[in-house]
């Protein structure tokens, strides 16, 4: 079923690419899924991202993409652990203000093979370049690409697979035809995803398209989560009646006198 | 099979979480005692967030001392004015327990201070019921009695006014220790995520000479009246409480106790309380360890609470 959905939109693609006009290229991209659902099984989940270049013919140099996703924003701590009195104990901390929960950056090449630095700057191209707001005390501020705690920040996220950076995510199936696999672990915050794919030729941005998808909680799942946050007192006596009605039944089942 | 808790976030065997509650209830079962103190390590160590797991456990010590204190009331094995003056400084302990524990963790803290409690309380309660009972098993093995209640020995704080005589433990003294104790217990066994049994029944026994007939159905009540409170707390201010969680291993642990329960009564009790202080200076020592070893990654990072 979904793999003939895949195969549908990949030749609707294909048909788009060929039937284009010659002027400027175009950018087609869409998404095999745009909402994931987050139930009592879940454990991760995977969509893959397909496009069309539109273009008269296939250019020499080949062209390049870039696609950048970005997951809901949220504050975070990052806390650093320093040993005092022979424990390790949280004794510094910044806060990262709405930063992205989740954030992959995938393309066909390597990053200075697409474009040079400077570019790659301006355009906001892999992770070093976007920028993640932290606070100290009182001031806001973009921290440098070689600070500790960015640099933790993005370990950490990297490892739980909230935060990729894949220079082989995107494949060009054919001259005009890429696709790229976008990993959701099971960690993701729910909300709205937003997908911006770039189309680079010659190191220079020549189109654009966004699309977008949204994690959301289903089932027993979403009613257990908004009880607990948006009625944290109802929830917490219904979960205590709840305990006690485990525990009553358990005893009368087991009773032996 | 995997099953995905809506408040920790995270996908967890469900298998893994049954067993720990059949394990734990098969202890608390065996000793009689609520379990909390092994069922947050457990679950803090197979990755669920400390906080997550200190305020879901209130839960599953509630769900399984119910069964247990119901047995007691039945019996009338518990000292009801005991219990209320116990459940009185109790509730202002967990209170403040719970506001404890918002504070910390507001300020990172939290993990920190859940595992240095765990290492001076498991390790001291621990070492006290291993050299207790070594002492017991050696003078059991000598031919000595067993040392009885000393009737007419009293302390000083016996003698503090608001004086009040326990019919059913035949005790009299002051309420203000009563109180002390319900509120001291009751707010490191909030802040912490245990039940605190193993923390109520010595005091009971030691500072207020209360009789061993009525001590565990009176620390039972406790226990069961300010864990339902701090389920509510907790749920209401913090918003940690997993039901999906506590479910499961509400359900592991009634199945659990039953059986330990009936292994408890085919041994001797000596036996019984150095087993459980082996375990608890056990899990003491674990926890020491993580504190004194560097850990593989200095950072951690936290997501903060309503910033999407």
């Amino acid at each position: 079923m979904k793999r003939t959905t895949l195969a549908i939109l990949l030749a609707a693609l294909a048909l788009c690419a060929a039937s284009a006009p010659a002027a400027a290229q175009r950018l087609i991209a869409s998404l095999s899924n745009h909402r994931v659902m987050v139930t009592s099984s879940f454990t991760g989940a995977e969509l893959v991202l397909f496009g069309a270049i539109e273009a008269a013919s296939p250019r020499r140099g080949g062209y390049d993409i870039v696609a950048t996703i970005t997951g809901p924003r949220q504050n975070a701590v990052t806390y650093r652990k320093d040993r005092i009195l022979g424990i390790w104990i949280n004794a510094d901390s910044r806060e990262f203000d709405s930063v992205p929960s989740y954030l992959a950056v995938l393309t066909n090449r390597d990053f200075d093979a697409i474009a040079t630095a400077d570019t790659r700057r301006r355009q906001q191209i892999g992770i070093d370049n976007i920028p993640l707001t932290q606070r100290a005390a009182v001031t806001i501020a973009d921290a440098a690409a070689t600070d500790p705690f960015r640099q933790a920040f993005l370990r950490i996220n990297t490892r739980r697979g909230l935060y990729r950076e894949a220079t082989n995510g995107v494949t060009f199936l054919a001259p005009l035809l890429f696709r790229a696999n976008i990993p959701l672990p099971a960690g993701v915050a729910t909300g709205n995803y937003e997908v911006d794919v770039r189309l680079f030729a010659d190191g220079a941005l020549v189109a654009r398209t966004p699309s977008a998808f949204e994690v959301y909680k289903a089932g027993i799942e979403q009613f257990v989560t908004a009880a607990a946050r948006n009625h944290g007192l109802l929830f917490g006596l219904v979960t205590a009646m709840m305990t006690l009605a485990t525990g009553w039944l358990g005893s009368v089942i087991f009773r032996r006198d | 099979m995997q099953i995905y808790l809506p408040i920790a976030d995270l996908p967890v065997n469900i298998i893994v979480i049954l067993a720990i509650g059949l394990a734990v209830g098969f202890i608390s079962g065996m000793f009689g005692v609520g379990g909390g103190f092994l069922t947050t390590p457990l679950l803090i160590f197979i990755g669920v967030p400390p906080a997550v797991a200190a305020a879901t456990v209130t839960c599953h010590i509630a769900g399984t001392t119910f069964s247990a204190a119901f047995a007691y009331w039945r019996r009338r094995a518990l000292d009801p004015a005991l219990a209320i003056l116990l459940i009185c400084g109790g509730l202002v302990g967990a209170a403040c327990g719970v506001w404890m524990f918002n504070r910390l963790r507001a300020i990172g803290q939290l993990e920190i201070a859940i595992g240095l409690s765990y290492v001076i309380l498991l390790g001291v309660v621990g070492t006290m019921m291993v050299i207790e009972s070594a002492r017991a098993i050696s003078r059991a093995r000598l031919g000595h009695p067993t040392e009885l209640r000393r009737p007419g020995s009293h302390a000083w704080f016996h003698g503090l006014p608001l004086k009040f005589r326990f019919k059913r433990s035949k005790i009299y003294g002051s309420i203000i220790p009563v109180l002390v104790i319900g509120f001291v217990v009751e707010f490191i066994s909030t802040f912490i995520g245990i039940g605190g049994g193993f923390l109520v029944v010595p005091a009971l026994i030691y500072i207020m000479r209360v009789p061993t007939s009525v001590v565990i159905g009176t620390s039972l009540i406790l226990t069961l009246v300010t864990m339902v409170f701090a389920i509510v707390l907790h749920a209401a201010t913090n918003h940690q409480v997993d039901a999906v969680l506590a479910l499961i291993l509400i359900v592991g642990g009634v199945i659990g106790a039953q059986f330990g329960a009936r292994t408890g009564q085919r041994t001797r009790g000596e036996h019984l309380r150095l087993l459980l202080g082996l375990t608890v200076v056990a899990v003491g020592i674990r926890f020491a360890i993580s504190l004194v070893l560097q850990p593989d990654d200095l950072y951690t990072v936290r997501p903060l609470e309503g910033g999407r």
